[in-house]
């Protein structure tokens, strides 16, 4: 049966290799379509309520145990990497060197209840937090991709310095420092845990994990020892990396078995099994300890949830409008604000995929439970391109519902404001017009003014909101122009064509 | 020649000048006139881009007057937006394809293309068709995206810009070609050949927050001249330029306009353009401007000026 962890291997790289590459990608060379391997993620599958998603990962659950926690899941992945890297720091005696511990529970069930409850009650922020597929992509988005394009500019700036353009400098405007030291801190804590004590993460903080621990629990197929030939070696203990199994008492702890087969490829005398759980001749008191911690999820849930009940949760996503100057600017597709919140779990995608990189991981803009959920924030030539609908394509949630190029054209993501008393051509009298150059839709567009001069002037129903208008405009450091978000994105009205000229000019007019 | 020889006809000389200082200018220049004198200014219509400029540049003397074997040669279209040929919102990519393919034939070492873009660069230069065309025809595109590829120069005869940040790919060519689009613009009211030079440029926000159309006309006084300003009107934008929202802002008048004079061409332009779209050149107020700066000349008649119908 050693076969089996190969093709767990196997299947991983599969998963861990296009997405981590998806999210360094910062030339936007791979194919956007790679974004389907996302939805195989349990967060965002359940928060699409992708029926057909979810039933596929509960039936492999189901089956095989917590298999999605060993190859679906980027950050498991991404831990077992980091895991087998340990390794090689190690002396060679120590090379297995895990030993089996008591399950976290209390703390384990306590969070998940936590992240439920939470949700429930209308705040995502657990669930932005917690979900490890997300917590990947901010790693890689905020703490790889910088590095990786760092690479690429002075290899850039060297190349350019002899005159060879093949390659070209990539800004790096996506700094916000709450999203890069939450990533950050995930890194550190995701990191030293699964170096020195494997999949601890998995087992103790994570919900999905905990979530999937129940259902490996009655799981079709589980690995179990067959205690005719064990000689309590120790080896797979030692090889377990979820430190569930017990040598001495030749028992697994289904709940935190991730299915990573190692232990099978440790044992000596084939002893470790993986196989149909329900035999009919074994009737096996095992149950008792499961039943303990299924106890103590319900106990610690119903803790919790009284708890919440007295407190008002709402405050916690209300804050926002004291700490904004304005209204968030929602990607196009966001819907409303309640939809968006509630299904973008901050995984950072649409923020890495957009090619203006005008999308940026919020601050508290959206209010403590919407941190790292992308908005958009215009700075010089950095607006939302009127020919591109990737973010809404790429979202792996329903936060972002797709739209097609037509529809995209028409979502209103905000509305233009413009200062006329701010503007250059009222306080210099010189000409500029940089706004209405810059509008796709000709929602601002130049009326004459005094001596020839021309002044914006700006039709609401056909703006969309992209804030090219703000991105260009020369007044500093408060613009002459902004684009106010909408809470509720509707559809602007389709601009007026101009009237087509249709006489033939036959002279040079010189 | 002996020492002596030398000073002699050295003072002769330089009395002659000192007496009629035009004598040797004119004697110059009268060997030019009588063979033909290249016209200042050509323009063509009724062809294709192509077409138009092949018989354009052999009015002008061959494309061998102006790229020399082994030169690097920059050429800089309005590649400003991420919008397809028909929108006119770009040059015509058949122009820059056509141009690059001239200059490949003329000899030059290298040839490089690139504008300062409004819509984001790689959209632009792919949507625009100008990176095709100029990749099938042996040219390269050049990033503009980072001020990293710009460096400062002075403008000494400028009015209110001093020193702009150019690109440095035109700093280290031989000979350049500012290839613009005519077109409306809401805020410059036209955008021709000089307005086209705000791409070669890094920091555009200083242009319009000190006055636009002064800053354009000292951005004419720039002392690398292109070798010809050639005005691509195949197609052209009458109405929501810059960028124009459909194709009923486009009107077809399959012209071309030739001149190495910034001032000229983009008056010639201004009249055909005001033939589809009636607009008042005063107000295209950087024209008048740089010609203050006596960067060329808005009299077309003392010109001479070559149009061709084919």
């Amino acid at each position: 049966m050693k076969f089996l962890k190969n093709i767990r291997v196997i299947i991983s790289l599969l998963f861990f290799l296009p997405i981590f590459l998806f999210f360094i990608d910062f030339a936007g060379k791979l194919p956007l379509q790679l974004h389907e391997l996302l939805k195989f993620q349990w967060i965002p599958a359940l928060l699409s309520l992708n029926l057909v998603l979810i039933g596929i990962l509960l039936v492999l659950s189901l089956l095989f145990g917590r298999i999605y926690c060993s190859t679906i899941c980027p950050l498991g992945v991404f831990q077992d990497i980091l895991t087998w890297k340990s390794s090689f720091f190690r002396k060679k005696k120590k090379k297995f060197r895990f030993e089996y511990t008591k399950p976290q529970n209390i703390l384990r069930y306590s969070i998940l209840a936590l992240t439920i409850v939470l949700f429930i009650f209308g705040s995502s922020f657990l669930v932005i937090l917690l979900d490890p597929y997300s917590t990947f992509g901010r790693m890689v988005s905020q703490l790889f991709r910088p590095l990786a394009i760092m690479g690429n500019n002075v290899i850039s700036a060297i190349l350019s310095g002899m005159g060879n353009y093949s390659l070209y400098k990539v800004d790096q405007v996506g700094f916000v420092p709450v999203a890069f030291g939450i990533s950050l801190l995930f890194f550190v804590l995701v990191g030293v845990m699964s170096w020195f004590r494997g999949r601890l993460y998995c087992n103790t903080v994570c919900p999905v994990g905990t979530t999937l621990g129940l259902l490996s629990k009655i799981s079709i197929f589980r690995i179990s020892i067959k205690e005719s030939s064990c000689t309590q070696c120790g080896l797979c203990e030692k090889s377990c990396k979820s430190q569930c199994i017990d040598s001495e008492t030749m028992k697994v702890d289904d709940s935190r078995c991730v299915s990573c087969f190692n232990c099978i490829s440790a044992c000596k005398k084939g002893s470790m099994k993986y196989e149909f759980r329900y035999k009919k001749q074994i009737a096996e008191p095992v149950q008792t300890h499961a039943d303990n911690s299924r106890r103590t999820f319900l106990l610690t849930s119903g803790a919790v949830l009284s708890t919440l009940a007295f407190a008002n949760v709402k405050t916690l996503t209300r804050k926002k409008d004291t700490i904004l100057t304005r209204q968030p600017i929602m990607p196009p597709g966001a819907g409303n604000i309640e939809h968006f919140n509630a299904h973008c779990t901050g995984c950072q995608l649409c923020v890495g995929k957009c090619p203006m990189q005008v999308l940026k991981p919020a601050a508290l803009q959206y209010g403590i439970s919407g941190i790292m959920q992308p908005h958009l924030a215009f700075s010089t030539q950095v607006f939302c391109t009127y020919d591109c609908n990737i973010c809404s394509s790429v979202c792996p949630t329903v936060a972002l519902k797709p739209l097609s190029m037509e529809e995209k054209k028409l979502v209103q993501i905000g509305i233009v404001k413009f200062r006329k008393d701010m503007c250059v051509v009222f306080t210099d009298e010189t000409d500029c017009g940089a706004c209405s150059e810059h509008c796709p839709t000709q929602a601002v567009h130049m009326i004459p003014y005094k001596k020839g001069l021309t002044i914006p002037e700006v039709t609401e129903n056909i703006c969309i909101g992209c804030g090219a208008c703000e991105s260009i405009c020369p007044v500093k450091p408060y613009k002459a122009i902004y684009v106010e978000g909408n809470k509720i994105q509707i559809t602007a009205k389709k601009p007026k064509e101009a009237k087509k000229f249709n006489k033939v000019i036959d002279d040079f007019g010189f | 020649m002996k020492r002596r020889d030398f000073f002699k006809s050295a003072a002769v000389v330089g009395l002659a000048t000192i007496f009629k200082p035009n004598a040797l200018a004119a004697s110059a220049s009268s060997a030019n006139l009588t063979v033909q004198a290249t016209p200042d200014m050509v323009a063509v219509m009724g062809g294709e881009p192509e077409a138009m400029l092949i018989r354009a540049l052999k009015e002008l003397g061959g494309i061998g007057k102006y790229v020399k074997k082994g030169n690097k040669v920059v050429i800089k279209p309005n590649i400003g937006w991420d919008r397809k040929p028909e929108l006119a919102a770009n040059t015509n990519p058949e122009l820059v394809g056509a141009l690059v393919k001239l200059c490949k034939s003329a000899g030059a070492s290298e040839i490089l293309v690139f504008d300062h873009t409004c819509h984001d660069w790689k959209k632009s230069y792919t949507n625009s068709g100008i990176e095709k065309a100029v990749s099938d025809a042996g040219g390269k595109m050049v990033p503009g995206n980072d001020e990293s590829y710009y460096r400062e120069v002075d403008f000494p005869r400028g009015v209110n810009l001093k020193k702009a940040k150019i690109h440095k790919s035109l700093l280290e060519c031989d000979v350049w070609f500012n290839v613009p689009i005519l077109k409306n613009h809401g805020g410059a009211k036209n955008t021709i050949s000089m307005k086209n030079l705000m791409g070669i440029v890094w920091d555009r926000s200083f242009f319009h927050n000190n006055d636009l159309h002064q800053c354009i006309a000292d951005s004419a006084t720039f002392h690398k001249k292109p070798a010809l300003n050639i005005v691509d009107a195949y197609r052209i934008l009458k109405s929501n330029g810059p960028q124009g929202k459909s194709e009923s802002d486009v009107v077809k008048l399959k012209s071309l306009i030739i001149s190495p004079d910034f001032v000229a061409v983009d008056t010639a332009a201004m009249k055909m353009f005001s033939q589809v779209q009636p607009t008042d050149i005063k107000d295209v107020r950087h024209i008048a401007l740089a010609e203050k700066l006596r960067v060329g000349t808005q009299n077309l008649e003392k010109l001479n000026v070559k149009r061709i119908k084919m």
